[in-house]
């Protein structure tokens, strides 16, 4: 993508999230202002990379919206509606988009609509990417696995729901507000793994966008801090992770091919969090990240620490991935038969389909010398592969001595 | 739910590939249908000759294979059960065949309901 492309692209992002948020807090109603807004921003997607971002982005888009708008109110008058009108609602974000100031940001409210309790879990992340970034149903239904007509489905449902159930636009009580974050938190890692599996939505850059965006919005979460570290060092492995269609493993990973200014990113936002004092999962995650990157930058031995930053994290937050790495780092240390009982212990209907865990357990059965019950192991993580690279590595490391 | 997987993959290419690759294809087949086994998801499966061997049998005669104009021919099929479609798409993306032809999902039609 050339520069004027990327900053053009993320301006409109901006841009539309902004208005979308302002909009749908006056109106309660997600879709309408959706609904609004879709061509304009597509509009400024299309002009902006090729004519340069306009000076006031937002009065670009609003303006640009302007007819739609007057269709919706007039339809939402005919049909008595006693909320705000969008239209009003696009007068008065028009009159500030024209302001000396920056717009209002409503889009942590926003966030927090999406992670909202009563919103089911699974339509969080896709509500997410749709509302705040205007990332189409396709696109989105593509990374997760599903099939376009379902994904738009379940998002008419949850948005349907908002304006429904009522729930309000506004930030969430102070002894909410933990739960509430740690919701949005895990909506956005969401984004990333999904991007990650990459069956062809590529979202990593956007979940990271939207961390990024968290921690502008709220500075002094530290976990915001955490899952953008955590993000950004695995996002900058990357181009290494992969060569020539062959998946790499962290080990064995040429670092001149790490995106730098994303270790940079990630070593800073640690920081930020550390200097919070407040631990938590994505901290930890992005620790044990941070020490395998200095280990093959600087040659550090940081086995024992990976182990330490493990056990901590089963602490804080127990999860079948937390005992997975676990096991890995102990195999890594010599202690394979520690290992396995740790992996023996998880429930066999949590891993059933899960490639990881055989992946790993494949690798500590070998190194206990169960050659047998290693094949069968890796016969499953080859079965349950969904990546061809992936797949012929495991193949390799099978036959491998 | 069952749902049936037609794999669509190109001919040429598998007659073409070198024994050794063959090999690793058949074994990735054949520890993807063990994983479908172990989570209690297979029915059945089979691999098909070649869509040369195919005849399509009308009332007014039998024409000989391959049929299709693309380059990729059905060269086999899974029948699988699956709590919905999201799950039988993951296991479908999970097929080796995804990876180099296409997987095509079809529920099966339950005339019962």
């Amino acid at each position: 993508m050339s520069d004027a492309r990327a900053i053009a692209d993320e301006v409109a992002r901006g841009s539309y999230g902004r208005l979308l948020a302002w909009l749908s807090s006056r109106t309660g109603d997600v879709a309408a202002a959706e609904d609004a807004l879709a061509d304009a921003f597509s509009a400024a997607l299309e002009h902006w990379p090729r004519d340069g971002v306009p000076m006031s982005p937002e009065a670009w888009i609003i303006t640009a919206a302007r007819r739609k708008l007057i269709d919706q109110a007039r339809r939402s008058a005919t049909r008595a509606n006693a909320s705000p009108t969008l239209l009003l609602a696009a007068e008065e974000a028009e009159a500030k988009a024209g302001e000396d100031q920056p717009f209002p940001d409503e889009r942590l409210k926003l966030l927090f609509i999406c992670a909202h309790p009563a919103i089911d879990v699974n339509i969080r992340t896709p509500l997410m990417l749709q509302t705040v970034l205007g990332i189409d149903a396709a696109r989105i239904a593509s990374a997760f696995l599903t099939s376009p007509n379902a994904m738009s489905a379940r998002l008419v449902r949850a948005k349907r729901k908002i304006k429904s159930a009522g729930i309000p636009f506004v930030a969430p009580a102070v002894e909410q507000l933990p739960d509430r974050i740690s919701a949005v938190l895990e909506a956005i890692y969401a984004a990333f793994g999904a991007g990650w599996d990459a069956h062809g939505g590529d979202l990593t850059r956007e979940a990271i966008y939207l961390a990024k965006l968290l921690t502008e919005l709220t500075p002094n979460e530290a976990e915001a801090w955490g899952v953008l570290s955590l993000m950004c060092h695995a996002e900058a492995r990357r181009d290494a992770r992969r060569v020539k269609g062959e998946y790499i493993p962290l080990d064995q990973q040429n670092v001149e091919l790490w995106d730098r200014n994303l270790i940079a990113i990630a070593e800073n936002a640690l920081a930020r969090a550390w200097e919070l004092n407040r631990i938590g999962r994505f901290q930890l995650e992005a620790a044990i990240q941070s020490a395998h990157a200095a280990s093959r930058l600087s040659g550090r031995d940081v086995k024992d620490e990976i182990i330490t930053l493990y056990k901590s994290l089963l602490h804080l937050a127990p999860s079948v991935g937390a005992e997975i790495g676990y096991a890995a780092a102990l195999a890594n240390v010599g202690k394979a038969q520690n290992a396995l009982v740790i992996l023996d212990a998880i429930a066999p209907p949590m891993v059933e389909r899960h490639q990881p865990y055989w992946a790993v357990r494949a690798r500590v059965l070998k190194l206990c010398g169960k050659n047998d019950d290693a094949s069968v192991a890796f016969d499953r993580a080859i079965g349950l592969a969904d990546d061809s690279a992936v797949r012929a590595y495991l193949i390799q490391s099978k036959t491998a001595p | 739910m069952k749902y049936l997987f037609l794999l669509y993959d190109n001919e040429d290419a598998w007659d073409a590939a070198p024994e050794k690759e063959r090999a690793e294809v058949i074994g990735a087949y054949m520890a993807y249908s063990e994983a479908l086994r172990q989570s209690d998801a297979f029915i059945a499966a089979e691999p098909l000759d070649h869509s040369k061997q195919g005849k399509r049998v009308k009332r007014t005669g039998v024409q000989n294979g391959p049929f299709a104009d693309g380059k990729e021919q059905v060269g086999g099929f899974y029948l699988i059960k699956a709590n919905d479609l999201d799950e039988a798409l993951d296991w479908a993306a999970r097929c080796p065949c995804a990876g180099f032809g296409h997987v095509e999902v079809r529920p099966v039609w339950n005339i019962g309901e």
